[in-house]
């Protein structure tokens, strides 16, 4: 099964320190064949062609040596939330019909979609804030397909793509961020007119129209035509500076003005995490994005906040029936991921205060 | 009253006026949420389309691509294009949506410099056995004898590189 790939630790590589704030990079590239219509216009042989196509090229690529590939018609429904809730695949590539596909490379750093919205959607995604590594990553995975496969390019309008709020550089760079201090203190809507303002989207954990659950955003640029990659990378760049400034000052600030009533918040967090016998998913994000944040207080220890990552995930729907090994239902479901969490915060220690 | 775009119960009623006539449409709320008309902050495309329309009267909706099938209606309700092609039918369209969509006009970026090479190798290959056939035709045997060579040679070229 499919997932029992997706559930191994990725093996001989390791994994970077979780950091304060960010959580993520990614890059998405959106890419289509020529001569081919694109993916909602296409006949499913057409489809069919297009993925064979797709998957050759893929195969020369050295950086995707050992990767799996397979067709989204073969994956199980669990299979597909798994790959969801890891952010490999998108909601809609997980709901395609016929002639759709994914490649993973071995440590799922790169996981590409075929006949999504466009015929190729390169991502590259690596925890932290990494943009360098990333966008070298994905140029590199893009150029090679490039090498055998002819995409569908204008010299005026860049390359083209199914939606044109894609078009030109294809490109969608992103961030994953953890913001409870600007949402603790209610400037979250303030921050997004601005963001918005300066071409910057700012959406939920599982993107478009997905809650912002624990806390957690993914920061993106809007625009993709007009400027060159780099210059949306550093663009994006300085919004992100600024925004990981402005949300450490909430934080003091939080600190400041009501101390005593977050560390009461955090501390509780941590008591329902050991103690929980049903645990419905938003919740559980709250109180992790809590954990977080008391580990970047330096409150609990270093390691706390590369769980809550971890959990982030695990806590999810799809990994935790997973774990159950069957179906079950939603109310047993909660019951299971309030185990999952019991066992991992058993032995969390009291916050240390020193104030 | 029934969705306009799918067949659920209709629960958001819209009417807008553009160019001095009415019309209204009856969605549900998940459609309604996913065109974004419940939050006007967000600027969908369909919502920019329209102030187009609005701002130009383009008679473009009778443009359909003979590539894809793509209509300009089609194009309008759903934001999304069928092919290459299309980007050339809807131009007319296109432009002034991407004026406002995005930072530029031009593409800065990567340009995929293969791919290029080849389009251009292949737009060339196409003209000269155009000229071909049409050289031929015309008995123009001397022509039609440059031409072949001049084919023969361009596509032993490339074999070479490849």
């Amino acid at each position: 099964m499919f997932h029992n790939i997706l559930s191994q630790e990725v093996k001989g590589k390791k994994t970077p320190k979780a950091i304060p704030v960010t959580l993520s990079t990614r890059i998405r590239l959106a890419r289509n064949l020529r001569q081919f219509p694109f993916p909602g216009r296409a006949e499913v042989s057409q489809k069919r062609a297009v993925l064979s196509q797709c998957i050759e090229a893929l195969s020369g690529i050295k950086h995707l040596n050992d990767s799996i590939s397979v067709e989204v018609d073969d994956l199980s429904e669990l299979d597909r939330q798994i790959l969801v809730e890891q952010h490999l695949i998108s909601p809609e590539l997980s709901q395609v019909d016929e002639g759709s596909g994914i490649v993973l490379s071995p440590d799922r750093s790169c996981c590409i979609m075929i006949n999504e919205e466009d015929h190729l959607r390169i991502q590259v995604l690596r925890p932290g804030l990494d943009f360098n590594s990333v966008w070298k990553a994905a140029d590199a995975v893009d150029s090679g397909i490039e090498s055998a496969i002819n995409y569908a390019y204008d010299c005026e309008l860049g390359f083209l793509t199914a939606c044109p709020t894609n078009l030109g550089t294809g490109m969608r760079a992103s961030v994953m961020m953890h913001l409870p201090g600007l949402v603790m203190s209610k400037n979250m809507d303030k921050v997004i007119n601005a963001v918005n303002q300066l071409g910057i989207a700012v959406r939920g954990l599982f993107g478009e129209g997905s809650d912002a659950n624990g806390s957690i955003f993914q920061i993106s640029n809007q625009q993709t035509l007009g400027e060159s990659e780099v210059a949306i990378i550093d663009r994006l760049n300085t919004t992100l500076k600024s925004l990981v400034q402005q949300e450490n000052n909430a934080r003091e600030k939080l600190l400041q003005d009501d101390r005593t009533k977050l560390t009461d918040k955090m501390s509780r967090a941590i008591g329902i995490l050991k103690t929980c016998h049903l645990m419905q998913s938003s919740e559980a994000m709250d109180l992790l994005s809590l954990v977080r944040l008391a580990t970047d207080f330096g409150m609990l220890p270093e390691k706390f906040r590369g769980l809550a990552d971890k959990m982030f995930i695990e806590i999810q729907p799809g990994h935790v029936q997973f774990s159950a090994g069957k179906s079950i239902e939603p109310s047993s479901r909660d019951e299971l991921r309030a185990e999952v969490l019991r066992n991992h915060f058993a032995r969390t220690p009291s916050l240390v205060l020193n104030s | 009253m029934k969705c306009h775009h799918c067949d659920k119960q209709a629960t958001v009623h819209l009417t807008q006026i553009l160019n001095g006539q009415m019309h209204k449409m009856d969605l549900c709320e998940s459609c309604a949420q996913a065109k974004g008309v419940t939050n006007p902050e967000n600027l969908s495309i369909s919502s920019l389309m329209d102030k187009v329309e609005l701002e130009v009267d383009t008679g473009g909706n009778s443009m359909v691509c003979e590539s894809c099938g793509t209509t300009h209606q089609e194009f309008k309700k759903g934001g999304r294009l069928g092919c290459e092609a299309c980007y050339h039918v809807f131009r007319p369209v296109l432009d002034p949506l991407l004026d406002g969509m995005h930072a530029g006009t031009k593409h800065l970026g990567k340009v995929p410099a293969g791919s290029v090479s080849r389009i251009k190798f292949e737009r060339s290959v196409e003209s000269l056995r155009g000229e071909l056939s049409e050289a031929v035709e015309k008995e123009d045997f001397e022509k039609a004898a440059k031409l072949r060579d001049e084919l023969r040679d361009l596509e032993s070229k490339t074999k070479a590189k490849a």
